[in-house]
């Protein structure tokens, strides 16, 4: 052990298992070949603009507009998803009913599948002649090639979020906790409003922080049902498309790095979340 | 007379459960069953002969072979890095470590439109080093390596994600165990550390094979829709979807819609029967 002990060096700690040299170096190569420089070259051709050209770029009236569509379709999507994916959830871990274990494996389909398939299915579903948008187009909806279509698109893709943030939360609630209230003489609704939701909403939060992180990207599954009208419903991915379309290599790294940044921003928050969801179970 | 006792109840009544339940069952029908049955149906709606051609015809045949490639080159690079990175991270302690489980995490909070972009930043003809590429002959971007790279970015974190928690749940006692016994730390590996890990490491190669197939942004960017060159299964079905050609894009679609079922459902075998076997998140 000391012979061990005297070659590591400070920053790690000892270890008789061979391999760190090997598998950190492997780690560390691919992850800066595959993902931190060539993050890092978009960086750089963003930073070949000055500050005002920059500025120009990120907040011309299209990219605000997309912006808008973008933020706003996700955020939307986000709350549809929130609320069905905790009844979903809820209705998975407490009630039992036919079907049950298909719809247990099916919740994760939009994760498997691909983003093209699903925005073309989608659009044969919404458009005015498909299954659904027949119905809806009766009612005077149009959903297809609309910003609605676009929520529609992002509910799908983040569907999974929330089920899966609450799910493990809810199959770990205590219910005793769920009697006592019951037994000092709280209906079911303040029980869920008292003691479940404030349980849950850590989990929740964070599940719709995902999904909302996951939809701001979303490319394929949008794109065939947006419509793809400039200030109407472009969204910022396609943005990004057209700019390298037109060879302005520049403007779609600068609204790349926008993105970006949002990205991390995002990120940061959905691990306060997790942490605070943490510390949340802990408590139970 | 004493007053009638009335119980709180402790859960919700018949009425309003079966109301919950449905009320769940129409959001899964509209957003997961209907678009997988849509798929299948328009793309037999010209009948089994005509699917055949969709599916056969070379176009489609050469798409289906590049996705294979693609699979096969981005998938074994995924689960070599993705074991040499929880195999660093969990069976060592050392500085910075969440900061490196971050890094990993990286590509999956990145717009697959972006994870096309870097490359065509890097490799493309006005790319940082797009022009000595170009002196040299070399293609990366709008052919198949660039393909390659940006598929490899996106399924980046599959394995390791599902490894590292893995491993670190079980810690390092028996790789110990086994080198105080005289092992060498590739007989280690083989023999103690992989049977631990090989249902955790199949499912990491499940999805991160589904994705790899699957991606369509990242890829579409990098591609430069070459048909039959460097066109993809998701890229044909956007090209026969564009030219209206309907019933070949779903029947190209179902494919890959058949591999989403068929993953999701050896995904559900994995985590009912070896459940214990994989990252603490599924059990």
């Amino acid at each position: 052990m000391t012979v061990v002990a005297a070659r590591t060096p400070f920053w790690r700690k000892p270890s008789v298992l061979p391999g760190f040299g090997l598998s950190m170096g492997l780690t560390l190569l691919y992850l800066g070949f595959i993902v931190l420089i060539p993050l890092a070259a978009m960086i750089l051709r963003a930073a070949g603009l000055s500050w005002d050209e920059f500025v120009g770029v990120v907040t011309d009236p299209r990219a605000l507009a997309a912006y808008r569509l973008s933020f706003g379709a996700s955020f939307v999507a986000a709350v549809v998803n929130i609320v069905f994916g905790v009844l979903t959830a809820w209705v998975l871990v407490r009630y039992e009913f036919p079907g049950k274990r298909f719809v247990e494996g099916l919740v994760d389909l939009p994760f498997a599948l691909p983003t093209a398939v699903a925005g073309i299915a989608l659009t044969a579903l919404f458009a005015e002649n498909g299954w659904v948008g027949q119905i809806l187009a009766k009612a005077g909806l149009k959903v297809a090639f609309t910003p609605l279509g676009v929520v529609i698109a992002l509910v799908f893709i983040g569907l999974p979020f929330v089920v899966r943030t609450v799910q493990p939360v809810l199959q770990d609630l205590d219910k005793e906790v769920e009697e006592a209230a019951a037994s000092l003489g709280a209906s079911r609704l303040q029980t869920f409003r008292h003691i479940i939701l404030p349980a849950i909403l850590p989990a929740a939060l964070t599940g719709f922080a995902l999904a909302f992180a996951r939809a701001l990207g979303e490319y394929g599954s949008v794109i065939f049902i947006a419509g793809n009208l400039p200030m109407k419903s472009e969204i910022v991915p396609l943005l990004i498309i057209i700019k390298l379309e037109q060879f302005d290599y520049a403007g779609a790294a600068a609204i790349g790095v926008a993105m970006l940044t949002a990205a991390f921003v995002l990120l940061f928050m959905i691990n306060l979340l997790q942490r605070w969801s943490r510390s949340r179970i802990g408590a139970f | 007379m004493a007053p009638k006792r009335t119980f709180a109840p402790i859960a919700e009544s018949p009425k309003i459960r079966i109301g919950l339940v449905l009320l769940s069952l129409i959001y899964i029908l509209f957003f997961l069953v209907l678009p997988v049955v849509v798929v299948f149906t328009e793309a037999f709606s010209r009948g089994f002969a005509h699917y055949l051609e969709a599916v056969t015809e070379p176009d489609a045949q050469a798409a289906i072979k590049l996705t294979l490639l693609v699979a096969a080159i981005a998938v074994p690079a995924n689960v070599v890095f993705g074991v040499a990175a929880s195999w660093a991270i969990a069976k060592f302690d050392f500085v910075g470590k969440s900061f490196l489980i971050t890094l990993i995490d990286l590509p999956f909070s990145v717009s697959p439109v972006i994870s096309g972009l870097i490359y065509v930043l890097m490799f493309g003809g006005q790319g940082l080093i797009g022009p000595w590429l170009d002196e040299h002959d070399i293609q990366i971007v709008y052919a198949v390596p660039g393909i390659v790279l940006a598929t490899v970015f996106v399924t980046f974190p599959f394995v390791a994600r599902e490894l590292i928690p893995l491993m670190q749940e079980q810690g390092a006692e028996e790789e110990e165990a086994a080198r105080s016994l005289g092992a060498s730390g590739w007989q280690t590996f083989w023999r103690v550390t992989l049977p631990n890990i090989k249902w955790g490491l199949l499912y990491g190669v499940l999805l991160c094979n589904a994705r790899a197939m699957g991606e369509f942004g990242a890829v579409s960017v990098v591609s430069g829709h070459i048909r039959g060159f460097t066109n993809t299964m998701p890229l044909h079905v956007e090209i026969l979807y564009n030219e209206y050609n309907l019933p070949a894009a779903f029947a190209v679609a179902s494919l890959l819609a058949f591999l989403a079922l068929v993953t999701l459902v050896a995904k559900g075998i994995l985590e009912l029967r070896y459940g214990h076997e994989l990252a603490p998140v599924h059990h």
